[in-house]
């Protein structure tokens, strides 16, 4: 086996590399989870905790209100836990990938193993999240005298994989730019949080009548997986602007996400 | 056969940004906030190394601190790219730039293992095939359900050391893992390592402060200079090349005529290892030479005698000596004194001297007057490598006697 060290100048996606290392993503999310819960009481059930508690909240408080003056299908609770459930994939995993660089930087400065593996890994931590808060969500639809539709077979696995893409892309992005600048460590959860509000997360799309607002619901990557995941268990109609739109901003920000990454990630160890 | 390792014009470049320093107005500042300032200035920390690595050589990097000896390793271990140049690697490396990579206190040391292990580039297999023998190496198999956070720092090393000693890597790069560690767990390694290099046959790259470490484990070695190698030779002679830049402390001084004395005159005075120039390091298991030369002007010779106190690096005084048995005479003298192999252990050593007259009157004292370093030796393998406590380490007639 022959290979060669060089300075860096063509950019690829090293797919086979990361191949070759495919058992150290089992192996970082793993930990990553095992991490995350340890010396908890309630352990893995946070993941379910999280979601069910912002909807009570939301369900208390705007629920009556958004319930009454807009069209949405299906309960209210029944609303907003479908919209944190998914919209949590995005949140959790972007603020863990997006640190995950700085959080592993001993490790980075004293070993070499393809990097995307670190910030892909902490996404995939919060998949595993939703997969826990998944199992809930089944009885609580049904307990709202609602069901999955067939076409949940597509639809379901179709979202989550959207949601993936789009806090992959913008996680990658994230991680590679916080390693040079720090900022982008304290913008961050300001960021998600108001981008919540400009997701149909806690209401429906059709909240106003403002065409800002309207535009960025639609260029916002995570309103189509969010409308996808809904609509596997209604009857609403699809407005497929906002999926076309929605879908390219994904495919945007992966390969945006990919390309800054790969392209910087050689003197990751030299800056961190 | 082709070299296994082949290093070709390979640089590093740095570059340092320098901050705007004195003078700070708030007109300077404000300007600042929209002017990026280019003051970045290039450091390279290698500058065109080259040699190649033979299969199943053992080779030592030495080198002071900052002469890119880190850098090397992290180019070597892919953790940064080069600037210029670069590197054929014909096996599989690994690199322990540190032990225990990975490893995360709150998992137990099971886990660990398997995460260590996989970060160094171990597939789960291998893992699992080594286990038992892992557990076993380290000794910590009563706290394998334990996180790492409550191990003694001492049971941390044990088991990280324990997980790369199984990797099967062709090459492998080793980092100052020495340093730390009990007189136990350096014996195991450095055991270990030696089976690695000379019964494996498998390619070791090994960076150490350690001069005793480096030339028991190492057939040859490498010297780098401010980025630069400066000698690729046997370790004997790389060692004791490498040795001699970094002392500054002289082991000989020849004095001017602050030393003509109407009495006497003090011409030099010079430590070597016996049969060897004073500019070679002193060696701690070799005899060492203390050479005084002075030179009396008249008949009062008769009267004077020379004795020397010795202190430690921390200025205690370690003992008192003269030329008990050896008479001084009128003209030159050349006085030797012979410390017997082993005698001093490694430091530093100040020499203060006194010209005595009639046994009592000191006519002359001059403190610190040498300072001399004496430096590790080979040392036979499974030994301690690091340093024993107290500055001389004599030999005594020992016997055991049938009661």
């Amino acid at each position: 086996m022959e290979y060669e060290i060089k300075p860096k100048n063509k950019l690829s996606l090293g797919l086979d590399e990361l191949w070759q290392f495919r058992e150290l993503f089992y192996m970082f999310t793993w930990r990553d989870i095992k991490v995350k819960y340890k010396q908890t009481v309630l352990g893995v059930l946070w993941a379910v905790l999280q979601p069910a508690a912002m909807t009570a909240l939301f369900t208390l408080s705007f629920g009556h209100l958004i319930g009454q003056s807009y069209q949405l299908n299906m309960p209210y609770p029944v609303f907003a836990l479908s919209g944190f459930i998914i919209w949590n994939i995005f949140s959790s995993g972007l603020s863990s990938s997006a640190n995950s660089m700085i959080t592993n930087s001993n490790i980075i400065k004293k070993i070499y193993f393809p990097r995307l593996i670190i910030p892909v890994s902490s996404v995939l931590v919060s998949i595993i999240d939703f997969f826990m808060a998944f199992v809930i969500f089944i009885p609580v639809l049904y307990y709202y005298d609602c069901s999955f539709h067939l076409r949940a077979l597509i639809f379901v696995p179709l979202s989550i994989l959207l949601a993936c893409m789009s806090t992959f892309g913008l996680g990658l992005f994230l991680a590679a730019a916080n390693i040079k600048y720090r900022d982008f460590r304290y913008i961050l959860p300001f960021f998600i949080q108001a981008l919540l509000f400009a997701t149909p997360v806690i209401y429906p799309i059709n909240l106003t009548n403002n065409k800002v607002f309207e535009f960025l619901m639609l260029l916002n990557p995570m309103s189509a997986p969010i409308e996808l995941f809904r609509s596997s268990f209604t009857n609403s109609q699809m407005d497929f602007t906002l999926l076309t739109v929605s879908i390219s901003t994904s495919f945007c920000l992966l390969l945006i996400g990919i390309y800054y990454f790969r392209k910087t990630e050689s003197y990751f160890a030299d800056l961190v | 056969m082709k070299p296994i390792l082949e290093i070709q014009h390979v640089s590093k470049k740095f570059r340092l940004n320098r901050e705007q320093q004195s003078y700070v107005s708030l007109r300077d500042s404000l300007s600042g906030l929209f002017k990026r300032k280019n003051k970045s200035e290039d450091f390279w920390a290698l500058r065109d190394v080259t040699f190649n690595i033979e299969q199943g050589q053992s080779v030592g990097i030495i080198g002071k601190n900052g002469a890119g000896k880190s850098t090397l390793l992290k180019i070597l271990s892919k953790i940064t790219p080069p600037s210029e140049g670069k590197i054929i690697s014909r096996g599989r490396m690994a690199s322990l730039l540190e032990v225990g990579t990975g490893f995360h206190p709150e998992l137990t040391g099971r886990e660990n293992i398997f995460m260590n292990g996989s970060i160094l580039g171990m597939t789960r297999s291998d893992i699992k095939k080594n286990f038992e023998a892992i557990v076993d190496f380290s000794g910590v198999e009563k706290f394998l359900d334990t996180p790492l956070k409550h191990y003694s720092s001492g049971m941390q090393l044990r088991l990280a050391f324990a997980v790369s000693a199984f990797l099967q890597n062709e090459i492998l790069v080793i980092d100052e893992v020495l340093a730390v560690g009990d007189a136990e767990f350096q014996k195991k390694c450095i055991g270990k390592m030696e089976d690695v290099s000379k019964n494996e046959g498998r390619t070791v790259l090994f960076v150490s402060h350690n001069m005793a470490a480096v030339k028991s484990l190492c057939s040859s070695a490498v010297v780098l200079e401010k980025g630069t190698v400066k000698l690729v030779d046997k370790t004997e002679v790389a060692v004791s090349y490498y040795l001699k830049g970094a002392s500054d402390i002289l082991n000989k001084k020849t004095f001017d005529d602050d030393y003509n004395k109407p009495d006497f005159k003090l011409l030099e005075l010079s430590l070597h290892s016996k049969g060897k120039p004073s500019e070679e390091p002193l060696i701690e298991n070799e005899e060492i030479e203390l050479e005084t030369q002075i030179e009396f002007k008249n008949d009062s010779y008769a009267f004077y005698h020379l004795t020397y106190h010795l202190y430690n690096e921390l200025g205690e005084a370690m003992f008192s000596f003269w030329h008990k048995d050896v008479n001084l005479r009128k003209g030159s003298n050349k006085i030797i004194c012979t410390f017997p192999k082993s005698f001093f252990n490694t430091g530093s050593y100040y020499l203060t001297l006194f010209v005595v007259k009639n046994k009592t009157e000191v006519m002359y004292k001059e403190t610190d007057i040498i300072s001399f370093v004496v430096v590790d030796g080979d040392r036979p393998m499974g030994t301690w490598m690091g340093r024993e406590p107290g500055y001389i380490k004599p030999t005594f007639t020992w016997r055991n006697e049938n009661i």
